[in-house]
């Protein structure tokens, strides 16, 4: 009867008691300084933009501590902001990312209503070739583009090339896709129940879109603009191909292109109008940081 | 009665059949959903397709686009030392600055993982400040910071007693400027969407696997990479798309040189089908991309599709 013996002195080995603790806290503060080594890398650019535009030009020809400002002006920024030359550019930029903006969300919303709700006959492979076109980069396309509309300007004699509104055609390549693709993703996680109901109450497929869809994908819609938004405010190689008059420029090629003259560089200035020209991107990121995420991580997935 | 109702019903229904065929139409599902779909498939076939198709045309004209040469540029490319060195970079190019950021994202997102809930957002934050920069403006930034004579780089290293680094005036060290500046940019993506997916993997998993003995490295290989397996792979592969097109970066921070050292396609492609207006010439070299990308596209497509399916 008392034969049967527990071992209740457990494990032989030597325990450690809050030996997990102290490893998890070791592990947070190597955590904290990889972390903070990472952040320096990623914010040394951005601030090293900061610290030149507020030197002058004789401070930056000094060869004095690069990191550190010793005579801090706002002379570059008086002198970029009472520029025409630059507000043309800032207006170029303006309109032309809200007129692309604006073309997408017309485009893309509906269609991506049409392909996740309403089969018909070739959405999935539509659907499959929205991906697909997101995925075709503009280096490959910015030299047929150049020469079609080249073409276009000579049959017709409307000359598009070296006009900025030429961008409103293009820019929709890039954004419109991407655009469709999450939309389809989010229009596709509403229960389908939803818009049955909206069906039975009588609603048309346009009242179900604006009455249902687009209040309930809200958070997608505004992903989908922000990323419209930032792909045409960056968009660097097709203005630099399809506008060449100062007039016509928008922010990042102006810069580059009347900042920069010859082998003359005028770092104050140049840095000056990076930052500025890298403003609106970041001050939409300061504030919808979550929804600008959630575009991110929802291009790769399906919603 | 309810006879007499029933038919008023039905008279009222023809009646208004009669009149609009074309409002029918319209009601009826695939006509709206075709008008809807209308202006994105316009889109792609007159701006995508069709433009891709036409630099297959462009590619076997001669330069004054007056002659079909068939795969003349194709020949005279081979033939050209600047073209394989072109190939070459591209390849040098896209693999290691993808390695490089696949590696950084994924071990970075794993130190914001460990730091606690509350204080992630600030991390991230600050972590995706390359990614939201315009690439165009970040990179003169960066040039301004490889500056041989004011170089805010060489000024700190020389307090090291590193001597003057040629950042973009020697080849060796412009491709690895190149790949510096494209690996600050790109590894935040890798490191939100590897974040994204290390939230996703359910806590279980690392309490059994802790319960069975397994250390760091083993759960990090047996349950973190196969749970992050497809995320990694779509991440990487559109990556690769990516970089292996990019433009900004190259033509912005060394337009090409020092002697053509750190030309990918896309830069090579501008210098001589816009610059050189030789653009028969132009098309043929982008669209050497086309392989690359078809094939890391097909892959993605895979993965995207199983994703699809899982969820």
């Amino acid at each position: 009867m008392s034969t049967v013996t527990i071992d209740k002195a457990g494990p032989t080995r030597k325990v450690k008691y809050g030996s997990m603790s102290r490893d998890r806290a070791w592990a947070l503060r190597w955590s904290y300084f990889f972390l903070t080594l990472f952040a320096i890398f990623s914010l040394v650019p951005p601030i090293y933009m900061l610290i030149t535009s507020l030197k002058s030009s004789a401070e930056i020809s000094a060869a004095t501590n690069p990191w550190w400002v010793f005579h801090p002006t706002l002379s570059n920024y008086i002198e970029l902001l009472t520029s025409n030359q630059f507000l043309r550019f800032f207006w170029n930029s303006a309109w032309v990312s809200i007129i692309v903006v604006t073309i997408t969300m017309l485009i893309s919303v509906p269609a991506a209503f049409a392909l996740s709700r309403m089969k018909f006959w070739g959405s999935a492979t539509l659907a499959t070739g929205v991906f697909l076109t997101y995925l075709v980069p503009d280096s490959l396309l910015f030299i047929p583009l150049f020469k079609m509309f080249a073409v276009i300007g000579d049959w017709t004699g409307i000359q598009l090339i070296n006009k900025w509104y030429v961008l409103l055609f293009i820019y929709p390549t890039l954004t419109v896709p991407f655009c469709t693709w999450i939309m389809i993703g989010y229009f596709a996680s509403i229960p389908k129940e939803l818009d049955e109901a909206a069906i039975i109450d009588g609603a048309s497929w346009f009242q179900t879109l604006t009455r249902i869809f687009i209040p309930v994908a809200l958070p997608g819609l505004i992903a989908a603009t922000i990323f419209a938004f930032t792909v045409s405010w960056a968009q660097y190689l097709y203005p630099l191909v399809f506008t060449t008059s100062t007039d016509q420029l928008v922010l990042p090629v102006g810069i580059i292109t009347t900042l920069i003259k010859g082998d003359v560089f005028n770092w104050g200035q140049i840095m000056t109008g990076a930052l500025l020209g890298a403003a609106p991107p970041l001050i939409i990121y300061a504030f919808l940081m979550d929804y600008y995420i959630a575009g991110l991580t929802a291009g790769a997935t399906k919603g | 009665m309810a006879d007499v109702v029933v038919q008023q019903g039905t008279v009222a229904r023809t009646a208004t059949r009669r009149r609009s065929g074309l409002q029918k139409a319209l009601k009826r599902k695939s006509t709206a959903a075709f008008l809807m779909t209308l202006p994105l498939i316009l889109l792609i076939a007159c701006l995508v397709l069709y433009p891709a198709l036409y630099s297959v045309h462009l590619a076997t004209l001669n330069k004054s686009m007056a002659r079909f040469v068939g795969f003349g540029n194709f020949e005279f490319l081979f033939k050209r030392d600047t073209f394989w060195l072109v190939v070459r970079q591209s390849c040098i190019f896209a693999i290691s600055a993808v390695i490089l950021k696949a590696l950084i994202g994924f071990i970075v997102a794993h130190f914001v993982h460990n730091v606690p809930a509350n204080k992630q957002r600030k991390w991230r934050g600050m972590l995706l400040v390359p990614w939201v920069i315009p690439p165009a403006m970040s990179t003169l930034a960066w040039l301004w910071l490889f500056d041989p004579s004011y170089s805010a780089f060489n000024y700190t290293l020389s307090f090291f007693g590193i001597g003057p680094i040629p950042w973009t005036g020697d080849a060796m060290w412009a491709r690895f400027s190149v790949i510096l500046v494209n690996v600050w940019y790109g590894a935040p993506f890798f490191m939100i969407m590897y974040l994204a997916a290390l939230k996703s993997v359910p806590e279980q998993l690392y309490e059994a696997a802790a319960i069975d003995g397994a250390n760091w490295w083993q759960r990090i290989w047996y349950v973190t990479l196969p749970m992050m397996r497809n995320i990694i792979a779509i991440t990487t592969l559109f990556s690769l798309i990516v970089t292996f097109a990019n433009f900004d970066i190259v033509r912005i921070l060394t337009a090409g040189g020092p002697l053509d050292h750190t030309h990918i396609f896309a830069t090579w492609a501008f210098r001589v089908g816009i610059e050189g207006s030789d653009i028969p010439l132009g098309a043929s070299v982008s669209l050497f991309m086309v392989p690359i990308l078809a094939v890391a596209a097909v892959f993605i497509l895979r993965d995207v599709n199983k994703r699809g399916n899982e969820a």
